[in-house]
């Protein structure tokens, strides 16, 4: 299974606080051990959210506001797409990732969607409707 | 609850440590078989102290320093009288008083060889192929003889019996324990990825409603092919089979049809391929080819999986590299298939007659007697030049030979497609 590993964000990362080398250098070996472990597929850490955007949906508006952002805790600082088992390993592998923020912080992992997740809910026929879908989609 | 917990987390760390381990302790012990059980020993140690004392700081060191304990307790028990044995315990208490710290220090730095030599042995050409892939899911990946028995579609007391016998092989064969330097590393890497391609291809030859452990042989391979770029990165063939398995598997969820059959390359909804692993395909396969290693036999099929990941859509198709990386696959790994599919190269980049000429060459190969790609390709090139009617002929005789029904439909469309002059 794939699982999206999202590190929170804090007040120090949203200032946009640089990691100290100490930690830029222990997340480096740990990088390497996911590498090595077979199961990094991506990763990447992401600039405060001053330096980003929203796009607010309702009916056919679209609405764009600016950062930053206020519910800091439930911003995203980084994230990891990784190939695990099952989520025991993934939790595993997360208690031993150094502690990505100066202060106290949160690491949440979700589980992505796979097709064998609809399989049983999913009919031929919508099955080849979400792929037209889906084909349209690439194409715009 | 809290209980269950724990043992649960004990059982994932074990599982995660479980390979290094079994990899350190088989070359103490120079048996893999006993290294086995050792490391499983570890396992029950943890499992009645990690409750009480939590989980340690160094999970993998403590439990390779339970498994050390648990041998020497052994090889005092037994009183082994042979002068090996005495040296082993010898050289076991000499290690009794060192730290927790020290054992993981020295995890860090022997890890990766002892787990690429534990990888060597598993895939030891003394084994036989089949063998060798299930020591080498037993051993490395984790699995469970009756997961492999599964996945392969054996049963449990097969495979039970081909582990047991492999590890006995193993041991009457007095093996060192190191990993092979110079030419014999050469071809033993070449029977290392003979294994993990063949638990790939066993996987991706798995249909639509079958037990879920077999597409997850896929998962496994890449895995196995993951580990192994990380322990021999200077090896462009290792990245060559990597970027190719990687590229494949990013096709494996368009490549079965609402119905389960499957679709072939070129009506393939690209929309579905799998971005993360084409990047990461070709990224290795970048590397493979860094490494002086383009004309490697997985880096070329690397390489022509390469061609078609680059291409959005299929009119996008670079049939012009394609045929040269035929031409140079064809100098390393000949074969009749190859012979065909370079011949459909050719024809798509120089036009249907090159490739009717290059077909007359192959056509007799008893290999392909019976194979539909053959007829279908005469009939594709026999299309495309204009013989309608003798186009129609291969195209029925395509659809006679191929069990596929979505693909017989194919053919038997196109097959009508050449009455109609169309």
């Amino acid at each position: 299974m794939r699982v999206m590993v999202l590190v929170k964000a804090t007040k120090d990362s949203e200032e946009g606080l640089m990691p100290s080398t100490t930690l830029l250098e222990a997340m480096g070996k740990y990088n390497e051990e996911l590498v090595n472990a077979g199961i990094m597929l991506a990763g990447e850490g992401l600039k405060p959210s001053a330096q980003g955007k929203r796009v607010a949906f309702e009916g056919p508006s679209r609405t764009v506001v600016d950062g930053p952002f206020a519910e800091t805790r439930e911003l995203v600082a980084g994230f990891w797409l990784w190939q695990v088992r099952d989520m025991a390993e993934a939790v595993e592998w997360v208690k031993r990732c150094p502690n990505p923020m100066p202060g106290p912080s949160e690491i949440e992992i979700r589980p992505v969607y796979e097709m064998a997740d609809f399989a049983e809910a999913l009919t031929p026929e919508v099955a080849e409707l979400h792929d037209r879908n889906r084909e349209k989609t690439a194409r715009r | 609850m809290a209980a269950t917990n724990t043992h649960e987390a004990i059982e994932t760390v074990f599982r995660i440590e479980r390979a290094r381990l079994i990899a350190g302790l088989a070359r103490m012990v120079r048996d893999v078989g006993l290294a086995e059980e050792l490391a499983q020993d570890g396992l029950v140690t943890a499992l009645s102290d990690w409750p009480k004392m939590g989980v340690p700081r160094n999970p993998g060191a403590w439990l390779m320093a339970a498994a050390k304990r648990r041998a020497l307790d052994g090889f005092r028990r037994t009183k082994m009288l042979a002068r090996k044995h005495a040296e082993l315990v010898r050289d076991l208490e000499g290690e009794q008083d060192t730290s927790v710290e020290d054992i993981e220090s020295a995890m860090d730095d022997d890890v990766g060889d002892e787990l690429l030599s534990l990888i060597f042995i598993a895939c030891h050409p003394v084994l036989s192929t089949e063998a060798r892939a299930a020591l080498t899911l037993r051993l490395i990946g984790g699995l469970t003889t009756g997961e492999i028995a599964r996945a392969f579609l054996s049963n449990e007391a097969t495979i039970a019996q081909r582990i047991v016998r492999a590890k006995k092989t193993l041991g009457n064969a007095r093996l060192t324990f190191e990993v092979p330097r110079g030419r014999e590393r050469e071809e033993r890497i070449g029977s290392v990825l003979e294994v993990i391609y063949l638990i790939f291809n066993e996987g991706y030859a798995a249909t639509v409603g079958q037990d879920l452990i077999r597409p997850a042989l896929c998962g496994e391979a890449q895995r196995l092919g993951r580990i192994l770029a990380g322990l021999a990165p200077e090896e462009p063939e290792v990245f060559g089979l990597l970027a190719l398995m990687e590229i494949q598997a990013s096709r494996l969820a368009a490549r079965t049809g609402p119905d389960g059959s499957l679709v072939p390359l070129t009506e393939q909804n690209r929309a579905r391929w799998d971005r993360v692993l084409i990047r990461s395909g070709l990224a290795a396969l970048e590397r493979a080819e860094a490494l002086g290693g383009a004309d490697g036999p997985y880096a070329l099929q690397a390489a022509l999986a390469a061609c078609h990941a680059r291409a959005r859509k299929v009119e996008e198709t670079d049939w012009h590299q394609i045929a040269g990386l035929y031409d140079r696959l064809q100098a390393v790994l000949p074969s009749p298939v190859v012979d065909l599919n370079r011949a459909v190269a050719h024809s798509m980049a120089f036009g249907p007659e090159v490739g009717l000429t290059l077909l007359e060459g192959i056509d007799r190969s008893p290999a392909l007697r019976n194979y539909a790609p053959l007829p279908a390709a005469f009939g594709d090139f026999l299309f495309r030049a204009g013989r309608l009617s003798e186009a129609k002929i291969h195209f029925e005789r395509a659809a006679d030979l191929t069990s596929n029904e979505r693909e017989k439909a194919f053919l038997l469309r196109r097959a009508a497609a050449c009455a109609d002059g169309r």
